[in-house]
């Protein structure tokens, strides 16, 4: 292993500064006892304790992670039967066109994918709500699950799924005795990167939900426009605890797999 | 054609040679296209019950296709492939009586050995205890006792190998397909499994199908060999017939190493053809009818059927004057190689025996030597 140089160092120190030092900020901030965001009163955790009384937040919290577990849930179906179209079913009408448009929203401006779906839910006269902000983060999140699910299809040895079905297994046992278990980590590293992205999801959430159904960081959006309280702080930290164990998460279980095929 | 057979060649297992015997496996005139280029094309070949066959042939030849076809992953675009009179058409690979070892050995990572090999039986109506006790034979029978509760990756590489063919023979099939079986081992272990998966079959009495690119282990393990050229087959026999009567140029050249000499024919008489070489009359014992006079033909010559001498032989033809341009010692025996005398100095490859282990070498680098072989080394080139 190379030893870190000193240039490289002060780049690696910037470079992770850059990234991380506001977010560090408002950790630090979040155990202020102050109730002024930008002066230190010591160490608290009272903001904690309030955050557990502010009910708005608490409804808020829950249904994104409502929202979050179902949405994660319907884009990992959806992922993997896309991913297994285009690893297994070979060439087919349209699988370039289909290709193409199951990575579209990787590169398309939320805001335009909010609008569109906003008018699709106002034409189609759908109340909005949970259901409508569900929909909408399935569309943003199905081509990540399906990008992390493909590219383990493709990595896949054919001959197991072969060796299964030439000592007599039918193909749905060879799906769910082998293939199934084969994949099941990248199955949960693209459930989790669906989860994360819609946790922390704001532009389509602001487009697809209705009144009485807010999401958490709509809720952190809108009280920030009236102040910063170390309130929000707190939730903050919160979230970024669990996004970045989910991560973290994911990560190794893809590093794991990886590993264990060399 | 009218070929000379081998007289000193008996074999007690020849249902190939007996016209009332009844094939196993036929494929009839089986054809098979990727993206318009024919992997297999026109083949016909039969395998007997208890036959090991092997097919055997450079990449791209079309031979994993044809195993492969046989085993249901393939579909033939024409033609049929019948197993004991049933043809295959139409029968997925899961319903087959076939069962392939694959080359990467394919076993489930997630899997014990004993789930490995219990797998195929666990797709049937057995009981737990007979499945247990099948896997249990299999494991004895592949001396992998023992080793039931492992991980595949906890095996070495000649283990894998064996859970793979304990694997493949749970369900006995009919026919067992191994696809490079052997190309994953290191030399050593390939030489004593080559001799193990022989006695086992043996011991079975299972018709094996194998593909392999390995000559060596077609010509050890094999009682007859497919050698295949671009989706045909350019030659079925025995090994000692497709070493020692190759059929064309291609198989001569693929299977062991041969010299090349050109000639017109000058008479034919009987079973004996004398060419006037370049380097001197040459006469072979290999008739064939559509020989006409000054035609130009080639002739191979085995290396190790190539004498050296410093004399002059005896003999009046079959013999050629050169320098001896190197010599590679490789153990048990030595590639001596010969530039001839004359314009062209075509260079020919000669294999001596070391028989001895402190003999000194007769010949060094330079020296002059005549290179001379008998009238039956020639083997007349067709095609």
């Amino acid at each position: 292993m190379n030893r870190l140089r000193a240039p490289h160092l002060l780049a690696l120190v910037f470079g992770i500064a850059f990234l991380y030092l506001p977010i560090l900020v408002l950790v630090l901030y979040s155990f202020n006892a102050s109730r002024l965001v930008t002066v230190w009163g010591g160490f608290s955790t009272r903001w904690y304790a309030a955050l557990l009384q502010n009910q708005a937040l608490l409804d808020a919290a829950w249904l994104s992670l409502k929202v979050a577990l179902v949405s994660a849930s319907l884009a990992t179906i959806l992922g993997l039967l896309s991913a297994l179209a285009l690893a297994r079913f070979g060439r087919f009408a349209g699988r370039t066109l289909f290709a193409g448009m199951i990575a579209a929203p990787l590169v398309m401006p939320e805001v335009i994918t909010g609008l569109a779906l906003l008018l699709l839910f106002v034409g189609l006269d759908a109340e909005r709500g949970f259901w409508t902000v569900t929909i909408a983060h399935v569309t943003l999140t199905a081509c990540f699950a399906t990008i992390v699910i493909q590219a383990r299809l493709v990595m896949l040895d054919r001959s197991l799924e072969e060796a299964a079905q030439d000592l007599g297994a039918t193909p749905l046992r060879v799906f769910l005795a082998i293939t199934l278990p084969m994949i099941a980590p990248a199955i949960l590293a693209g459930w989790l990167l669906a989860f994360t992205l819609s946790l922390d999801d704001l532009v389509l959430a602001s487009f697809t939900s209705g009144p009485g159904s807010t999401t958490l960081p709509m809720r952190i959006y809108s009280s920030v426009r009236l102040g910063v309280t170390p309130e929000i702080n707190a939730a903050s930290t919160l979230i970024i605890a669990l996004v970045a164990t989910v991560v973290v998460l994911a990560s190794l279980l893809i590093k794991r797999d990886a590993l264990s095929r060399t | 054609m009218a070929r000379k057979s081998l007289g000193n060649i008996r074999r007690s297992f020849a249902p190939w040679a007996d016209p009332a015997a009844i094939p196993q496996v036929r494929f009839e005139s089986v054809t098979k296209r990727f993206d318009d280029i024919a992997a297999v094309s026109d083949l016909t070949l039969s395998l007997y019950p208890g036959e090991f066959h092997a097919l055997l042939g450079p990449s791209g030849c079309g031979k994993t296709t044809l195993m492969r076809m046989l085993a249901g992953f393939e579909t033939p675009d024409s033609g049929r492939i019948l197993l004991d009179g049933q043809d295959l058409a139409g029968i997925p690979p899961h319903l087959r009586p076939t069962n392939m070892m694959f080359q990467s050995y394919a076993l489930f990572p997630h899997m014990s050995v004993f789930d490995n090999i219990a797998f195929g039986l666990r797709q049937g109506n057995l009981k737990r205890e007979a499945i247990a006790a099948r896997v249990a034979e299999m494991l004895a029978l592949v001396k992998l006792e023992g080793f039931a509760g492992r991980r595949p990756d906890q095996l070495s590489g000649g283990q894998k190998q064996r859970v793979a063919l304990a694997r493949a023979l749970a369900r006995q099939p009919k026919v067992l397909l191994l696809d490079e079986p052997l190309g994953a081992l290191d030399k050593k272990l390939r030489e004593e499994t080559q001799y193990e998966l022989m006695d086992l079959q043996a011991e079975l009495g299972l018709t094996f199908l194998m593909v392999t690119h390995d000559q060596d282990e077609a010509m050890a393990m094999a009682d007859r060999i497919s050698v295949m050229e671009r989706g045909r087959i350019a030659q079925v026999g025995a090994p000692e017939e497709i070493y020692e009567m190759p059929a064309n140029r291609y198989v001569a050249e693929f299977v062991g190493d041969i010299n090349v000499f050109e000639g017109v024919v000058d008479e034919v008489k009987g079973e004996i053809i004398s060419l006037d070489g370049r380097h001197g009359p040459i006469i072979l014992d290999d008739p064939d009818p559509s020989l006409a006079i000054g035609q130009t033909v080639s002739v191979a010559i085995r290396p190790e059927k190539i004498s050296i001498t410093l004399e002059e032989p005896a003999q009046p033809t079959n013999k050629m004057t050169g320098e001896i341009w190197d010599i590679g010692y490789l153990g048990d025996f030595t590639m001596v190689q010969v530039k001839l005398d004359g314009e062209a100095g075509q260079l020919v490859r000669v294999a001596l025996p070391n028989r001895s282990r402190r003999a000194e070498r007769p010949i060094a680098w330079e020296d002059r030597v005549w290179l001379s072989w008998d009238v039956e080394a020639g083997i007349l080139l067709r095609g």
